[in-house]
């Protein structure tokens, strides 16, 4: 019995570095970037556009709507084909070819993020360039990449909801004479509807944390970007493209938009996390 | 949002042996429940077990009230009783069992040997290997034959081949499945029919020589074959072991047993040599049940 | 709705029946709705599954040929235009099986004392809450933690340590999540039957919960291993880019993926961005199919609906 209390409390212990971490994360992240904010002064920070590290102006305006901009855009595509997905995995498709085709688009979320970045490179930007217009490295590129890359989570998560509906649903609506798509879109997607919200936050969580491949399609200009066809610049790429060289205040900056980033971030979570609380409060789902 | 779940799979109440309620007395070490109808049979006069005044709940829903009951080295106790009287809980509670559940709170003494086995210097893991335990559904565990029945040895810390070979023979001889299963032991335990599984659980059980095996509805998923040869071990086994038996097939308690006690809605109505009991109960409401009134 | 009988309805005026006939007539029927809509989501699926073909082909075709015996055992020179990448698989498995070996442990304890060991309640609550919002968190913070945190606060510098410690916790919750669905996986009248015999709890865990959630603790532990191999902006960060052998786990190495990136994005040599990039698609793959493997066998097994 007293070795079993001494199990427990090793096992307790090491159960809450995940907190732990996070903890650490949240502080050390917090220490190095804070103070940077407000010795520039918030509204600054926030609202200026000027990032010129040499002459220690370090406004991130830019970059948030850059952020901002390649993240709907992903929405827009990843969410139509991930609802698309789930819809014909769940409602359409025979468990044989679900069995095959489930697997395969967890492999889409396999591949390197480096790799969906050169992907769009040598073969999206050069055909933006070609047929839509500008210089290719754009948003409109971005958000095809991001789209495709956020397909997995936001699919997967949407076939949890689509699968917590009872069954029961969908069989009184046949049995009143709606068509599979009318049960579908009618009764399944609102009953679902938590379930898929909190897919699609967490699909944006992910896009705007997405690095290396948007490195790699946006151009990386600091200009607020007026056009789908206009490079820009996000708040990761900015850490990871100075982060190598970068010193002092610079530096601090840039932890400063990681600090950005970390807030913006647990917002999308606390507020999926909320969503598919209340699907859980509502009851019945499960 | 598997992440967001908030269902436990169990809860962790087994080491905690701290209770709300627990009234200290002494029981009488001769008492006999008052409606006992044994006295005229020459029983040991000391119980193997004895309860006093134990009361279980659940959510402070009480499973069974206030029982008292002795039950003697080398009987056959047969509890019957509609569902929901309360004997799968009484059995739990013989091996502390219900332990497992957080919502489980007790008070009275069941009393081992004298010992109360919900005191605080009862190490469960012990207790349980004295008082074996065969469930309603056979559940081998997803190994061998062999590895099914050497497992409670091994957490026991024996780890001599041969003493373990020889225990798997016996028990599996006492069983009555010794000469089903001798020459395919490796063979993974869920290639046995449900009957063949049952009889493992039992060898399984009796690998530890426990003092008291208390068995759990054992037939009610199995074919009158398989029912038979149970019988037949518990027959067997009578003679070292003592043996509670749940059941809700009267029949069989009136085949497989020395004594019956008859539980209603978490209350012992009487016990009493099995033949009295079922020729000439004393309750009322033994007799309705009996004759098939309550189910 | 009152079915009571009620005076013959007036006849309906035949232009308001031409109307009528011309909105049905407008208005696909559902069938026919259903064909349309049910081939534009299989079109999608066609699409994803093209996407998804075509990326992994257009790198194994133009990576494989340039992948020979000499490219993976053979040092980069002049910054990657020529020589091979050995040094970045050493790199690569280095930093990650060092990561998984720190997190596995880890989440595996965690997930067992979620199901095993506690009931729900603030403190699980608060476990749960902090794996959730860690599997959130961008690499590339991650990246910037890792750098103050492990490479300067407790000096590790840029090395495959700090890169291993960095990639442990971001995997951790995948880890813990995958190990806790195993776990619960595993029937509750095991337990019962293995407490029966007189166990422990710990041996109750160890002997019958863990072994029988084996296979699926282990699909979260290799997908783990190809989460990490893929993973860039942190390791950029923490691991540092040197081209060389490491000599220890405090020396900077440079993953496989890190390399692609450079050899991409500074043009620096096509043929040998393909081929890097080839090898890692291979090694993804194979990841997955192991990972795939693991989980239909831990499935086959079936043991666990008795």
């Amino acid at each position: 019995m007293k070795q079993d209390k001494l199990i427990k409390a090793i096992l307790m212990a090491v159960a809450l570095s995940a907190i732990g971490g996070l903890g650490l994360i949240t502080l050390f992240i917090f220490k190095e970037g804070l103070p940077i904010i407000l010795q520039i002064g918030v509204a600054d920070f926030f609202c200026s556009t000027d990032w010129s590290p040499g002459e220690q102006r370090f406004g991130i305006l830019s970059m948030i709507v850059g952020s901002v901009a390649v993240t709907l855009g992903a929405m827009a595509i990843g969410v139509v084909f991930s609802l698309g997905l789930a819809i014909v995995l769940t409602q359409f498709c025979p468990p044989k070819v679900a069995g095959v085709l489930k697997p395969l688009i967890e492999l889409l979320a396999g591949i390197p993020s480096v790799v969906y970045g050169f992907i769009g490179m040598v073969t999206i930007i050069p055909l933006i360039r070609e047929y839509v217009g500008g210089p290719g490295f754009s948003v409109l590129a971005a958000s095809i990449v991001l789209g495709i890359m956020v397909l997995p989570t936001v699919t997967s998560i949407s076939i949890d909801a689509l699968n917590a509906v009872p069954r029961s649903f969908w069989e009184g609506s046949v049995a009143l004479g709606a068509t599979r798509w009318q049960t579908t879109h009618m009764l399944l997607l609102k009953a679902a509807r938590s379930g898929i919200l909190a897919a699609i936050i967490l699909g944006m969580g992910r896009a705007i944390g997405e690095t290396m491949a948007v490195i790699m399609v946006t151009g990386n200009s600091l200009e607020i970007p007026r056009a789908i066809t206009d490079p820009v610049r996000t708040l990761t790429s900015n850490i990871a493209l100075e982060m190598n060289y970068a010193t002092g205040q610079h530096r601090k900056a840039l932890f400063a938009t990681g600090v950005t980033l970390f807030i913006i971030i647990m917002a999308l979570n606390t507020l999926a996390m909320a969503v598919s609380r209340r699907r859980v409060a509502g009851g019945g789902n499960r | 949002m598997p992440e967001l779940q908030t269902q436990p799979v169990f809860h962790a109440r087994e080491v905690e042996s701290s209770r709300p309620s627990r009234p200290c007395f002494d029981a009488p070490p001769a008492h006999r429940p008052a409606r006992d109808t044994g006295e005229q049979t020459a029983e040991p006069a000391r119980p193997k077990i004895s309860v006093r005044n134990f009361t279980a709940c659940f959510n402070d829903v009480p499973g069974i009230r206030n029982l008292t009951l002795d039950i003697f080295p080398r009987e056959r106790l047969a509890i019957i009783g509609p569902a929901s009287s309360g004997k799968t809980t009484f059995l739990r509670s013989l091996n502390r069992l219900n332990d497992l559940e957080r919502a489980f709170t007790c008070s009275g003494q069941i009393l081992l040997d004298g010992e109360d086995i919900y005191g605080p210097e009862i190490d469960v893991a012990a207790l349980r290997r004295r008082v074996g335990m065969v469930y309603a559904v056979p559940v081998p565990l997803p190994w061998s034959i062999y590895e099914n029945l050497v497992y409670g040895l091994k957490l026991a810390g024996v780890r001599d081949r041969q003493i373990l070979d020889q225990r798997v023979e016996t028990s599996l001889k006492e069983a009555v499945l010794w000469d089903e299963v001798k020459d395919r032991l490796k063979e993974p335990a869920h290639n046995l029919s449900g009957g063949q599984q049952q009889r493992l659980c039992l060898a399984r059980v009796l690998m530890l020589d426990p003092e008291v095996l208390v068995l759990d509805e054992p037939c009610s998923g199995l074919d009158p074959i398989s029912t038979g040869k149970i019988e037949d071990a518990l027959l067997e086994l009578k003679a070292k072991h003592t043996i509670v038996l749940v059941t809700n097939n009267t029949k069989q308690a009136a085949r497989a047993s020395d004594r019956t006690a008859f539980f209603l809605m978490g209350e012992l109505v009487e016990v009493g040599p099995t033949a009295d009991v079922f020729t000439r109960p004393r309750d009322r409401r033994t007799n309705s049940y009996l004759v098939g009134q309550f189910g | 709705m009152k079915l009571a009988p009620t005076a013959p309805l007036p006849p309906v005026p035949a232009s308001e029946r031409r109307n009528a006939a011309r909105r049905i007539r407008l208005m696909p029927s559902p069938t026919v709705t259903e064909r349309i809509v049910v081939a534009l989501l299989w079109a999608m699926a066609a699409i994803t599954i093209a996407v998804l073909v075509f990326i992994i082909g257009y790198i194994l075709l133009h990576g494989l040929p340039h992948v020979t015996w000499s490219f993976l055992t053979e040092s980069p020179r002049r910054m990657g235009r020529e020589g091979g990448v050995l040094p970045m698989i050493v790199g690569t498995v280095l930093v990650t099986g060092l990561a998984v070996l720190i997190a596995a442990p880890i989440g595996v304890a965690t997930a067992v004392y979620l199901t095993e060991y506690t009931a729900e309640g603030r403190l699980t609550a608060v476990i749960r809450f902090g794996a959730d919002c860690l599997a959130g968190i961008p690499s590339i913070v991650f990246g910037l933690f890792g750098f103050v945190f492990f490479a300067i606060t407790l000096g590790l510098g840029l090395s495959i340590l700090s890169g291993a410690l960095t990639l442990a916790l971001m995997v951790l919750p995948t880890i813990i999540r995958t190990s806790e669905e195993a776990i619960r996986a595993v029937p509750y009248a095991y337990r019962e039957a293995s407490f029966g015999l007189g166990s422990t709890r710990w041996q109750t865990t160890l002997y019958v919960v863990l072994r029988s959630a084996l296979p699926g603790i282990s699909t979260g532990v290799v997908l783990s291993v190809g989460r990490s191999i893929s993973e860039t902006a942190a390791v950029m960060l923490t691991a540092g880019s040197a081209l060389g052998l490491p000599d220890s786990l405090f020396d900077s190495s440079r993953t496989l993926a890190l390399h692609f990136y450079y050899l991409a994005q500074e043009n620096i040599s096509e043929a040998n961005a393909y081929a890097t990039a080839a090898v890692l698609v291979m090694a993804i793959l194979a990841i997955n199919l192991f990972a795939y493997w693991l989980m239909r066998r831990f499935i086959a097994r079936g043991g666990h609906h008795a």
